[in-house]
């Protein structure tokens, strides 16, 4: 078997097999990391994501959110890559302001989660690399949260993690949220304050065992009296 | 084609046309071989994604859709049952146990969802616009097997390109009880019985051994219920709630949704 150990240029030691010449095809996504997090409650929804922008083994940027606001009663979470997801934002902006102008009125959540399935669909055979989670009020003031995966299917839920450190979080979620697989345990209703403080210790964990998250957490608080952020720092390293 | 004349908006930034990958269809020939599934096989496969070359993959994650069910749906003498389980996953992970996979399409007629779960919910969707275009150019209701051919026209404009999708159109109309299986390869059948997706072996096993014409609403019901029981049992990319329905001359009834853990316990003690 042919094979040596040596130094990559960035100095880590590299172990590789000698194959003969490959090619390397250039690839119009890359993975920028990213957790983002969405929560409804009775008359709150929260949406949540860290503020680490990576790529590879290097962190671009420490402070970008990846929660967008999108009217007074919804915001989006977008993670996965970069590129599309601001296209995918400006996409939407647009959208919106062209219903406001026709229809007279802001779109509900539930409307832009239908027409956002619909974006993603449009371009089924080059998708939008973005795992987006929709959070807000629906028109009965009670909290939605609508989750996508990059195609445009979509569904309601009640709580709902997206992005690189999902498969940790949401485990979590559906026990503490959820009450899943745990017996004779009263379900009491889930209170903003519970909800916001389960969302930060949710993702210091994340924090402690997912390299792309990190930094600093973004949490926004949608209620009927308008929507609410904070900012709360992470671990850097 | 159809894509386009939907998605098309004033701005026409969305045009379908601009995204169309002619170029990257043709170098994939050879490997299109690899997601290529056998009638009546599993249409959980990843759907070819043209720019994501296989390089990418110790690097990158690869996008991943949301495939991995059991659908099954059967006629007998007071209609058609369908039931059908709720999980969906993301390669290996579970990325949600609640998904509809009935889609209602119009107060009589139901469409199943096994494969991509975009391409099904999309499609079915357009299926429930043509439906009502029918209905109020024709000032009647379109037959099932109307519906049926009408979906499988559509996605045939699209075979070869990746989309996964199959899906069962149930149904009464004036002929009675209807149901079609209709996939993305372009197949479209008239059956009495259906089970689609990477359980439905399990499930045709269950099925096929309690199958009567002359059973009543109760049993047929309990018979599908306990068949997608099973196939979530055995197949590891099935699971979550068992959702029943039943199809008769009034249109559809959501008959019931059951916990799978909860089954478990229920047949356990009858056993």
């Amino acid at each position: 078997m042919l094979s040596s150990l040596s130094f990559g240029d960035t100095g880590k030691m590299k172990e590789y097999h000698y194959t003969g010449a490959v090619e390397h095809r250039f690839s119009p996504y890359a993975f920028n990391g990213g957790t983002v997090l969405a929560v409804a409650g009775e008359d709150f929804a929260i949406v949540a994501s860290d503020t680490r922008l990576s790529e590879g083994y290097s962190i671009h940027c420490r402070d970008s959110p990846k929660c967008y606001k999108l009217t007074d009663t919804t915001v989006i979470g977008c993670s996965g890559f970069h590129g599309d997801c601001l296209t995918l934002t400006k996409i939407i902006d647009a959208r919106l302001k062209m219903y406001k102008h026709s229809n007279n009125k802001m779109m509900t959540s539930g409307a832009i989660a239908a027409m956002l399935s619909t974006i993603l669909y449009g371009r089924r055979f080059f998708p939008y690399y973005v795992y987006n989670i929709i959070g807000g009020l629906d028109e009965e003031g009670k909290g939605a949260v609508y989750s996508f995966d990059p195609v445009g299917s979509y569904q309601r839920d009640t709580y709902k993690a997206g992005g690189s450190a999902s498969a940790m979080l949401q485990p979590l979620l559906d026990n503490q949220i959820g009450f899943k697989n745990m017996e004779g345990v009263q379900h009491v209703p889930l209170t903003k304050e519970k909800a916001v403080q389960l969302v930060k210790d949710v993702f210091v964990s994340a924090a402690e065992r997912d390299v792309y998250t990190g930094d600093a957490l973004r949490i926004c608080l949608i209620t009927k009296e308008g929507m609410d952020e904070q900012t709360i720092p992470l671990r850097r390293d | 084609m159809a894509l386009a004349s939907v998605l098309s908006s004033d701005l026409g930034d969305f045009s379908y046309e601009k995204c169309q990958p002619v170029d990257f269809i043709g170098g994939l020939g050879p490997n299109a071989a690899n997601y290529e599934s056998a009638p009546g096989e599993s249409l959980s496969f990843a759907v070819r994604n043209p720019l994501f070359g296989e390089a990418d993959d110790d690097v990158e994650k690869k996008i991943q859709f949301l495939h991995g069910t059991t659908t099954l749906a059967f006629k007998f003498q007071h209609g058609v049952i369908v039931a059908v389980d709720s999980r969906a996953t993301a390669g290996a992970y579970i990325a949600s146990q609640t998904v509809k996979k009935v889609i209602e399409i119009n107060p009589y007629l139901l469409g199943t969802m096994a494969g991509g779960a975009a391409d099904c919910s999309f499609w079915e969707r357009l299926l429930a616009r043509q439906c009502r275009i029918y209905e109020l150019r024709n000032k009647e209701r379109i037959s099932v097997a109307a519906a049926s051919k009408l979906l499988a026209n559509m996605v045939y404009q699209y075979k070869g390109m990746g989309l996964s999708m199959g899906t069962m159109v149930c149904g009464w109309d004036k002929r009675g009880p209807g149901l079609y299986y209709v996939d993305s390869e372009g197949n479209r059948v008239c059956g009495d019985l259906f089970a689609v997706g990477s359980g439905s072996m399990y499930a045709y096993g269950v099925i096929d051994s309690g199958l009567r014409q002359d059973l009543t609403v109760e049993e047929a019901c309990e018979l599908g219920r306990r068949a997608i029981y099973q196939a979530t049992y055995r197949d590891a990319y099935s699971g979550g709630q068992v959702n029943l329905y039943h199809v008769h001359s009034e249109g559809w009834t959501r008959v019931s949704q059951d916990d799978v853990l909860k089954l478990h316990q229920q047949y356990k003690g009858q056993a």
